[in-house]
């Protein structure tokens, strides 16, 4: 056999071992349920959930099912994360250009944020920000008017937006603000910790993948005459995007794991909603496996496009 | 390749793999054996919440204490004639059935509330209720609410894992009310953000209301519990199924605590009591009959119990009730001869 012939075999050996075991296992599981007589499956999933959610993207009731309840959350987790990923990419580049750049001033603050940011365990800044936030902003009915009918208070950020009722604008009425759209302190603080903790990765990629540049490269742009702005955006920063692309994707991807962090703080996420059903139904293995595959798909789903993008930035490169 | 596979060898490494794998999913169940392996081991092991003052919680010695914790205790007692020999397992309540299921406690006496689905479809038994509690609700007085009524479009504070959300849930729809949770998996932010303003009113059972307006509360006049109970929360010591020899011991030394307040045996009296000419309480402390070996214990089971930890009364007044800083009625708790609804079954 040729030897990739025998690779090949060996691999689908291999994997045929793996799916072998794993089938043993989910079997022998199941039978151990059984004789317990602890019930399993997954039916409960087409069950009235029960419980209500305090904010969701998808419209939710405890008359729907849990597995609409396990969408909403999903939908949840990216309502924090995909807004995350856009922001997290602005702010690190940005910050990342202070890190380099000729201003004193702005280089020392954006180091300084980059050293407190990374070093700190995210959950521990979400917690602090969100109670910087719940502890420090008035309550709802003393909210502070940012212009009209936009308010920041304890119970959020209103803002005028299309409800029920066509175009809203939100008003102070009985325990809160009422109508248009609200961001959550829960949401505020989670967007806000992820946002700053990813950033400061991907601005100290950047920096990395800009000093690990050969010097030659930008005084040999310099030697034909161009300005260092000409020579940095030009030379310098393509090739250096190149080299950090793969750790800067695989932070962003970090940003979506570490979403699973919302509970913590209140925000119901996937995690939330699957702890929630969890103690409702008592389906431990089941709502985990859920949540491990939906971070699967999804980390796998963000890994094709990070290659895809991979892929895209080097084309032309090796002509 | 195919005979490589389907070689004894093959097989046997294979047969090892897998058997490893699943030793970590469940070890296998003996039927009657929790008692056995409780002795030979030399110790109960308890699955207690991670600290719920008066029901569960170490103190500053790093001593446990509270009403679960006395319950193992006394169980410990009567099987191992000694109190102390109980391994302390903190869990969370997302871990707890989990860990009693798999054999890694031999009782759950964790503040959890007896349901049908629990009872039914989680492979445990519940082995009577130790407290009778109550989901209610506080706000701040300032607000101005006066009943969970009121509490329409309010958000409220909540621990997750719990049955917590689901009455609170039922409870606003019955009433056509909508409210909005904002569920938190730790206790520690979810009181932290009820106290900061975050939430209108802040939900658990009444008797933890009790404790976190007392304890927790920066300033306890602050907030107010309202009347309103929304829930019946019976709540009680766990076992698995499959092993009622085990289950009968959990039981009935629950009763015991019940039945040495209705017969007036208290931890200071056990002793000199047993000289009384009550044929009850003669049988109770295994004077006369033997009422331990029909539970694969001896006689003084019962006894030993009582000296342990004192009776029901003893317990609740020394955890939860007036000799606690949590001060907690009797109300439901009392015995049912002294308005109350505790009844032990009889120990004859």
């Amino acid at each position: 056999m040729a030897p990739r012939h025998t690779a090949r075999l060996a691999q689908a050996l291999i994997l045929a071992v793996f799916l072998g075991l794993a089938a043993l296992l989910a079997t022998t599981t199941a039978e151990h349920l059984a004789q317990r007589g602890i019930r399993s499956g997954f039916d409960f999933l087409l069950e009235p959930a029960g419980f209500a959610l305090g904010e969701s993207l998808l419209a939710f009731e405890p008359e729907d099912t849990t597995l609409r309840a396990f969408a909403a959350g999903l939908a949840n987790t990216l309502r924090v994360a995909l807004p995350g990923v856009v922001l997290a990419l602005t702010v690190g580049i940005l910050t990342g250009f202070a890190r380099m750049g000729d201003n004193p001033l702005l280089r020392g603050l954006a180091s300084g944020a980059i050293d407190a940011f990374r070093n700190v365990p995210l959950l521990l800044q979400l917690l602090a920000w969100y109670f910087i936030l719940t502890d420090l902003l008035p309550a709802a009915d003393a909210a502070l008017r940012l212009g009209p009918g936009v308010y920041l208070s304890k119970s959020g950020l209103a803002l005028p937006w299309w409800g029920e009722q066509g175009f809203e604008t939100p008003e102070i009425a009985g325990f809160g603000i009422e109508g248009g759209a609200r961001l959550t302190p829960e949401y505020l603080a989670m967007l806000l910790g992820l946002v700053l903790y990813s950033a400061a990765y991907i601005a100290e990629t950047l920096r990395g993948a800009v000093e690990a540049l050969p010097p030659g490269q930008r005084l040999a742009a310099l030697a034909m005459g161009m300005t260092p702005r000409q020579a940095f955006l030009l030379v310098v920063l393509p090739q250096a995007w190149r080299a950090a692309l793969p750790p800067v994707t695989s932070q962003l991807l970090n940003l979506f794991k570490n979403a699973s962090l919302a509970v913590a703080i209140g925000y119901p996420d996937l995690v939330s909603v699957a702890g929630t059903s969890l103690n409702q139904t008592g389906r431990a293995i089941e709502c985990l496996s859920i949540v491990i595959a939906v971070y699967l798909l999804l980390s796998l789903a963000a890994a094709a496009l990070s290659r895809h993008l991979e892929a895209r930035s080097l084309r032309g490169s090796h002509e | 390749m195919y005979r490589l596979l389907t070689s004894p060898r093959a097989r046997a490494r294979i047969g090892a793999l897998a058997l490893a794998a699943l030793a970590c999913v469940a070890a296998p169940a003996h039927a009657g054996k929790t008692l056995d392996g409780i002795k030979s081991r030399g110790q109960l092991a308890c699955g207690v919440s991670t600290g719920v003052i008066g029901f569960a919680a170490a103190d500053s010695q790093g001593q446990w204490r509270g009403l679960d914790v006395d319950v193992c205790r006394a169980i410990a007692a009567a099987v191992l004639g000694d109190a102390s020999k109980v391994r302390w397992v903190p869990l969370s309540a997302q871990q707890r059935f989990t860990a009693l299921q798999s054999g890694e406690v031999d009782i759950l006496s964790r503040n959890t509330t007896w349901s049908l689905t629990r009872d039914a479809a989680l492979g445990l038994h519940f082995a009577g209720v130790t407290y009778y509690d109550g989901q209610g609700f506080m706000v701040a007085k300032k607000s101005k609410v006066s009943s969970a009524k009121q509490l329409k479009n309010a958000e409220i504070c909540v621990q997750s894992g719990t049955t917590t959300e689901k009455n609170m849930s039922d409870y606003f729809r019955a009433q056509g009310v909508k409210v909005k949770p904002v569920v938190f998996d730790k206790f520690e932010p979810s009181i932290k953000a009820f106290f900061s303003g975050r939430c209108q009113a802040y939900t658990t059972d009444a008797s933890a209301l009790a404790f976190i307006r007392a304890k927790e509360a920066p300033n306890p006049d602050d907030y107010t519990v309202l009347p309103e109970i929304i829930s019946k929360e019976p709540l009680a010591p766990a076992v698995r199924r499959g092993d009622d020899e085990w289950f009968a011991i959990v039981k009935w030394t629950v009763n015991a605590l019940i039945e040495a307040e209705e017969l007036g045996i208290t931890q200071a009296r056990v002793d000199g009591l047993k000289a009384s000419p009550d044929p009850a309480i003669q049988r109770f402390l295994g004077v006369g009959e033997d009422l331990g070996k029909s539970l694969g214990l001896d006689r003084d089971w019962a006894a030993r119990a009582v000296k342990a930890v004192g009776n029901y009364g003893e317990i609740f007044n020394r955890n939860v009730g007036a000799d606690s800083p949590l001060k907690l009625p009797r109300g439901l708790n009392a015995l049912w001869n002294k308005g109350g609804i505790l009844y032990a079954q009889p120990l004859r």
